[in-house]
């Protein structure tokens, strides 16, 4: 059998949350990993590395995509968003942030990064989706603790707290 | 008093870093740690004849390739049978590298470490292992007929104990009862599947003898016993932390996985801290399952549908080894009469080795299939006899005043099965009121005269939580009137670290804010038992309750004498003790903390203020800590239940199959609960609905399908379908609360509530749906398929 040989370093400059990272990685480093163990945002989680689960869900030029199923020099030039960018600064939570709080859409927290992600292009318009709609809009993330209620009230709602702040 | 928080829909304390992406996972930490990689079995059985592991060393930044050959000691022996059994004659466990034979697909045979993960599967790859296949045995029937393959090569048979036990007359009643029926029904495999696989870190310190480990466990004090023994070391030399984990639902209970010892030994070896996170597809092949039983049924009943005797036989599939003994097949025989009276039951289960991943507690832990086999026995009796089937239930419910009720075979703990308290028709009515009998019934007609196949489902169950041994907590008050609380159990999405703290906050007076708590940290508090069996709230919530009244009842002290009141005079309030009836007479408990602990040197914020009060409050004793004092303040109290407290519920489901499709699609979800005294309906909610999903997973989508040849056929979430939200249906959730007798708070667990009886509502549904007995579960379209062009409905 041959012995596999370790591929060569090579540049890329990620944009995460809106920072220009120079990195060095070998080309078959995904995303995920290089997120996570590189940059060290470890928010962004692993759950299936076949694009299932969703639980690695990103924002890559503003639209969801699996960091499991990406190469991260795919990611060269892309605006990559992950969760550690939602909250403000100042500690303050992001409208979808805090409905997931107020209305019990985590458990153990290991989806919660990805269903943040996957709802956060849409959230603004939950408010007006059917039931099914909105179930189908999250269809592409999985979670085993919540039995969905709690994160499908968030998503619906999290548009009225960006109201009520706006008010404020 | 402040506001009292126990039964107040609190938000939870551990969001706030779980949505920000702060939280800390296993493999969140230590990026610069050695990775391991494991070369597991492709064989179900099969003779190791050779290993090569030349390719994996010529490998650049390979630290170390290990096969059995490498360990020594404890490490060399079979991991631990973890619950032994008078009736377990031939207990087996597997050893943590294969030692000459492994017994299922994805026995772990080699390991490697290397200096990132990557190169780790390289090395592994290049790993060449000579097997010599061996018949394998799948089936559980075949398992236990003559002749059949033998899952461990050297034993006389497969069966790995065989325990009977009988209340009343069966077989004399079985000989006289009016009506006489036997069925088979058939639970399959299934699987926990949390969203975060297992996770090992180890970090070893050869200068001071002492290994720290990371483990996404539900029994860190568990591992880290273990541990010590395993490395010769003393307890305070061991230290086991379960951090935040990513869900377990059972699978993270079993003690030890192979990778839980080999990481940390890998980690002595080398000198170095290694990491190891389980993919999924090791997940499916190397974490343990649940739920095969095949079960021969039985029952006595007379023109009413009163049962009068009822006879269980059934073979329990434990997978190739049966570390966690047999608590899944006794649980499934004390808890398969359920809210039923049966004054005349027998079981009779055998516990049956196959080459299969091996089996520990799944959520529910042997009760979804206890309940399936005694709702799919009341519905067919009604059948049989041509009566109503809710009418049935009612006739053979437990009443409200035969509590204490025993139910005459033994519970998990060796000790009597004696339900505490429970309104089972009381359930009943709310749950056929709630979902408006005549009326689902009548659009059930209207469907159906349009063609459509739509059924009624109803299932209810008891659920014995709350069991021993024991539990502690220890609380302390810190300085700054913070109070910090810990306890040796550990969390996976519980909201442990709220429920906890309302408790404490009751008991001290102290904002919900100003508690934190700690769970699953062996540095903390290193006895403790585990979370499992759904009883986390009832155990360590009262350890919890206790330390915080110790702690009280020592402040109070030390508060009477600082204030100078008698303590019946104090109040806990806002984070201080006040002297009743004089509003500007009080003192904040750091301060108390701090006057407890008379300092030499003087320094920090209230070190003026602490001094003066410590005078006051020391001033008769003769030296500066009286005799019986102690500088802090903190407490440390246990807690050992005399016996588990039963919660029940009852779920009803109007469910149609599409003809086109065969999918299942649920119209309405009714589930009615009861686990005694809410501490917070947030997250009970929150855990009944998640229970549902994960129940309807395991009644329509999630079985594990073997070959023949013992392979997974669906190892991967392509295949091995866990419901995303759009198969989870809106539920109508209804509480009750008939508060436990047995304990003060009077609570009862709620964790596995919401799973056990899903696959039994989703069955009668289906059967009623189209005409046809369902007799196991999971099911899937492609069956549904098949049902409707057998039989046409």
């Amino acid at each position: 059998m041959s012995v596999p040989v370790r591929s060569e370093l090579q540049r890329v400059t990620l944009t995460v949350n809106g920072a220009a990272q120079e990195l060095e990685v070998e080309p078959r480093w995904l995303l995920s990993d290089v997120l996570r163990h590189q940059l060290g945002l470890t928010g962004t989680h692993v759950g299936c590395e076949h694009g299932v689960c969703g639980c690695c869900t990103i924002l890559a030029g503003g639209r969801p995509a699996r960091s499991c199923l990406m190469f991260a020099l795919q990611a060269e030039g892309l605006e990559i968003q992950t969760v550690e960018g939602l909250a403000s600064a100042d500690g303050t939570l992001h409208p979808l942030q805090e409905a997931f709080r107020r209305h019990h859409g985590l458990q153990c927290g290991f989806c919660t990064p990805g269903f943040l992600m996957a709802a956060l292009p849409f959230y603004r318009t939950a408010e007006g989706m059917s039931d099914q709609e909105l179930r189908e809009a999250l269809a592409g993330q999985l979670c085993r603790c919540t039995g969905y209620a709690g994160i499908l009230q968030a998503v619906r709602t999290a548009s009225s707290i960006a109201r009520e702040r706006g008010q404020a | 008093m402040t506001t009292k928080l126990f039964g107040e829909r609190v938000e939870r304390r551990e969001d706030g870093r779980l949505l920000t992406g702060a939280g800390r996972f296993t493999d969140d930490l230590a990026h610069d740690a050695a990775q391991a990689a494991f070369v597991r079995s492709d064989f179900a059985h099969a003779r190791i004849c050779d290993i090569d592991v030349s390719g994996a060393l010529d490998v650049a930044g390979v630290l170390g390739v290990y096969t059995y050959d490498d360990l020594q000691g404890g490490f060399a022996e079979r991991l631990p049978l973890l619950i032994p059994h008078r009736d377990l004659k031939s207990p087996r466990t597997q050893y943590a590298l294969a030692r000459n034979e492994v017994c299922y697909a994805g026995e772990v045979v080699a390991m490697v470490v290397a200096r990132d993960r990557y190169i780790a599967e390289d090395a592994a790859q290049a790993i060449r292992i000579e097997y010599e296949p061996l018949p394998v045995v799948v089936d559980l029937e075949q398992a236990v007929a003559v002749g059949s393959p033998l899952t461990h090569s050297d034993a006389a048979d497969n069966v790995a104990a065989h325990v009977s036990e009988m209340k009343g007359d069966v077989d004399g009643v079985l000989g006289s009862a009016p009506h006489v029926f036997k069925w088979r029904f058939r639970p399959e495999r299934s699987a926990s599947m949390p969203m975060e696989g297992r996770a090992v870190f180890a970090r070893y310190d050869s200068g001071q003898d002492t290994i720290e480990v990371y483990d996404s466990t539900q029994a860190p004090t568990g591992i880290r016993a273990g541990l010590a023994e395993l490395f010769e070391l003393d307890w305070d030399r061991v230290h086991v932390i379960a951090p935040d984990v990513g869900g377990g639902f059972g699978v993270k209970v079993m003690q030890f996985y192979p990778e839980e010892v080999l990481v940390p030994w890998a980690s002595r070896q080398l000198g170095m801290p290694v990491k190891w996170t389980e993919d999924r597809r090791e997940h499916f092949i190397g974490s343990n399952q649940e739920r095969g039983q095949i079960h021969d049924v039985r029952v006595g009943v007379d023109a009413e549908g009163r049962i009068l005797t009822l006879d269980v036989r059934f073979l329990h599939d434990t997978g190739a080894y049966c570390p966690y003994g047999l608590i899944v097949p006794i649980i499934t025989a004390a808890q398969l009469p359920g809210p039923y009276r049966l004054a005349n039951y027998r079981y009779s289960f055998w516990s049956v080795f196959t080459n299969t991943v091996p089996v520990s507690p799944y959520r529910g832990a042997g009760r979804p299939q206890a309940v399936f086999v005694m709702e799919r026995v009341i519905e067919r009796v009604a059948h049989e006899l041509g009566l109503d089937s809710l009418e049935v239930r009612r006739r053979n419910f437990i009443q409200p005043d035969q509590f204490p009720y025993d139910v005459g075979v033994s519970w998990q703990d060796g000790g009597p099965t004696v339900y505490d308290s429970g309104d089972y028709p009381g359930g009943f009515q709310l749950l056929l009121d709630s979902l408006g009998l005549d009326g689902a019934r009548q659009q059930q007609a209207e469907a159906r005269a349009e063609g459509r196949l739509v059924g009624l489902g109803v299932g209810c169950y008891v659920e014995g939580t709350g069991i021993g041994p024991y539990e502690g907590a220890t609380i302390a008050i810190l300085p700054d009137g913070t109070v910090s609380a810990a306890t040796g159990l550990s969390t996976q999405g519980q909201g442990h670290e709220t429920i906890f703290a309302q408790i404490v906050a009751d008991e001290l007076g102290v904002p919900l804010e100003r508690i934190s708590v700690t769970t699953g940290d062996t540095r903390r508090i290193g006895f403790g038992v585990g979370t499992f069996a759904s009883r986390s709230a009832v155990v360590a919530g009262h350890a919890m309750l206790r330390a915080a009244r110790s702690l009280r009842e020592q402040t109070a002290k030390l508060a009477s004498t600082t204030l100078e009141v008698a303590v019946e005079d104090l109040v806990f309030e806002a984070g201080a003790v006040h002297v009743r009836g004089v509003p500007e007479k009080s003192v904040p408990l750091g301060r108390l903390t701090l006057v407890s602990n008379p300092l030499r040197y003087a320094y920090g914020r209230d070190a003026r203020f602490a001094a003066e009060l410590a005078q006051r409050a020391y001033a008769k004793a003769d030296r500066p800590l009286p005799e019986g004092s102690r500088p802090g303040l903190s407490a440390l109290e246990y807690y050992s239940p005399a016996a588990g407290v039963f919660g029940f519920g009852m779920h009803a489901a109007l469910v149609e199959v599409d003809r086109r499709t065969c999918n299942l699609k649920i119209l309405r979800y009714v589930i009615v609960h009861d686990c005694g005294r809410i501490i917070n309906p947030l997250i009970v909610d929150g855990q009944v609905l998640g229970g549902l999903a994960q129940g309807i997973g395991g009644a329509f989508y999630e079985r594990i399908h073997y070959s023949p040849e013992g392979q997974i056929q669906n190892a991967s979430f392509m295949d091995f379908l866990i419901p995303y939200a759009t198969e989870i249906p809106p539920v109508e959730l209804h509480h009750l609360e008939t508060p436990s007798p047995r304990n003060e708070l009077g609570v009862k667990g709620v964790g596995e509530a919401g799973t056990i009886p899903v696959p039994a509502v989703i069955a009668n549904g289906l059967s009623d749906a189209l005409g046809v007995p369902i007799d196991h579960v999971p099911l899937s379209p492609e069956e549904l398929f098949q049902i409707l062009h057998r039989e046409p409905a």
